[in-house]
């Protein structure tokens, strides 16, 4: 038995995992129908209702918007596809035991912790976007895009009363929450689509003739806000195929897809893409368009009224509560490793608390943009280090799963790989100004090739170090 | 039974959509399109559920 602290972080963490240890058994392999709606049932959410407006708001053209969302979900596709699916059909395991060989216990501990934290933050805008449709009967000022703190008593007990609403449903469970946002989704699609085509009669579209000028004219003019740097091409390229890096390049993934019967299912991940991350985008910044054009409010409340009436407000309440149940639920199981004694009601309890009070700072939301941009990059280089043990290692003579083999706890290559990488982005933005979206592909060859050398040392010191150890 | 049931959840589907293409073409107010998609909400809401499958996700 192993009673040091390092041992009993381990035992906890492996606790909770326990029951996915093995690899799936071939009887549970499942066809590309479920992925298909897997996908296209998680990439329709709430924060699509922010997404659209916000490159409305970056004054991106109409050219660059339509051709960057297409190459830049190709390449997320591409990323699933040809990163992280092989790995994950060939290894069957998740990402937690996959990780833990790479990483040792408690560097994945830490790993744990982070991505709990971005959980945290990401389920708080989801919370902050649901607030916005709740405080439409009661005359709710509505925060605007430049709004970072609490704008209001109205907005902050709103938002305050919808966290409590999502918290108190994801203490008392997630599988009927996960069910449910299963039926919500198709409807929510449709609620995208149709609330787009119902506004471009006021936005001055008779035929199709007109939607090409009133496109370039009204709705992506390629005139940023006020304060708002302008997007190119490349801008929309690279957040769409970074909006999912923690779950292709970053791996997350590897937990959905070991269930494929082959690795092409990561193609179904193109549902989720191009019906959620293209047509959902574009139809919110349709509805943003109109409501600059009437004066009115910007909130994903008020737009998704514009389009939809009714029926809009309870889609964004649905997409942001159905979204931001399982995200609180990812990130109290995260938080249980630290507090093993607590039941995990009390720990989903406190983790919605903390995901309600940071849903208080429209930031969250209003930034959404920059925030999912760092939150793949913060996690990309676990996914890189992933990729280098598997690809990499056994074609130049390294041992993969080394921290496993070698039963060490915390693997300083991957940590220092993990710092390195996020050290070397923040210089690379301080010292060329490149912005946050264009970081993660530079960054993943940091990741890699840090990792990959480190390893490279470590494991040669040890093996030199061992016949004079012995 | 199920048959119904699917039958009945297309149509409140049909009616989320439908009507905004009908909005386009000029022949439908946006306060009627606004009234059929709650109306198609509603019928999806309370059929899909009977026979969607409750199966858990590929994760």
């Amino acid at each position: 038995m192993n009673a040091s602290p390092q041992g009993k972080l381990a035992a906890r963490l492996d606790a909770m995992n326990e029951f996915d240890r093995a690899p799936v058994s071939p009887e549970r392999l499942r066809g590309p129908g479920g992925f298909i709606g897997l996908y296209a049932g998680e990439h329709v959410a709430g924060t699509e209702f922010v997404i659209g407006p916000l490159f409305v708001a970056h004054g991106v053209a109409t050219g660059d918007l339509l051709w960057g969302l297409l190459a830049g979900n190709l390449l997320a596709v591409l990323s699933w596809a040809f990163l992280c699916a092989p790995i994950a059909v060939r290894t069957r395991l998740n990402l937690y035991w996959h990780l833990r060989k790479i990483t040792g216990p408690n560097l994945l501990f830490v790993y744990n912790i982070v991505n709990a934290l971005m959980f945290c933050f990401l389920a708080g805008a989801m919370i902050s976007v649901a607030a916005t449709a709740v405080g439409i009967p009661f005359d709710m000022p509505m925060p605007g895009l430049d709004d970072l703190y609490p704008t209001s008593v109205a907005w902050a007990l709103t938002t305050l009363a919808v966290g409590g609403v999502v918290t108190a449903l994801a203490v008392l469970g997630f599988d009927r929450i996960a069910w449910f946002s299963k039926i919500a989704s198709p409807w929510l699609l449709l609620v995208f689509l149709a609330s787009g085509l119902a506004v471009l009669p006021q936005l001055g579209v008779e035929s199709f003739a007109d939607l090409r000028t009133v496109a370039n004219e009204k709705i992506w003019t390629g005139v940023p806000a006020e304060g708002r740097v302008r997007f190119t091409f490349w801008h929309v390229t690279f957040f769409a195929w970074f909006a999912n890096m923690a779950m292709h390049i970053g791996m997350a993934d590897l937990t959905i897809l070991r269930y494929a019967r082959k690795w092409q299912y990561g193609f179904a991940s193109a549902f989720g893409m191009y019906l959620g991350h293209y047509l959902a985008w574009v139809a919110s910044g349709v509805l943003v368009a109109l409501a600059i054009q009437q004066g009115g409010e910007v909130a994903p409340g008020p737009i998704a009224w514009l389009g939809a009436g009714a029926a809009g407000l309870i889609a964004v309440v649905l997409a942001g509560w159905t979204t931001a149940n399982p995200t609180i639920y990812r990130a109290g199981l995260a938080m249980q490793t630290i507090t093993p004694n607590w039941k995990r009601w009390k720990v989903t309890l406190a983790v919605g608390a903390a995901t309600t009070v940071a849903a208080l700072f429209p930031a969250l939301m209003m930034r959404l943009l920059d925030f999912v941009a760092l939150y793949g990059l913060i996690l990309m280089p676990m996914g890189a280090a992933i990729f280098a043990d598997f690809w990499i290692f056994p074609k130049i003579g390294l041992c993969s799963g080394y921290a496993e083999w070698q039963k060490i706890a915390f693997d300083w290559p991957a940590a220092l790989a993990w710092i390195g990488t996020l050290a070397a982005c923040r210089l690379m933005h301080a010292m060329w100004g490149w912005d946050i979206f264009f970081l993660g592909l530079p960054g993943w060859f940091v990741a890699t090739g840090l990792f990959t050398g480190l390893s490279f040392l470590r494991q040669r010191l040890r093996r030199e170090a061992r016949p004079a150890a012995s | 039974m199920k048959y119904f049931l699917k039958i009945l959840s297309f149509g409140g589907l049909a009616l989320t959509v439908a009507p905004a293409a009908l909005v386009l073409a000029g022949v439908l107010s946006w306060r009627m399109h606004a009234a059929l998609m709650l109306a198609g909400a509603a019928l999806w809401f309370a059929t899909a559920p009977f026979w969607m499958r409750r199966a858990a996700d590929a994760a």
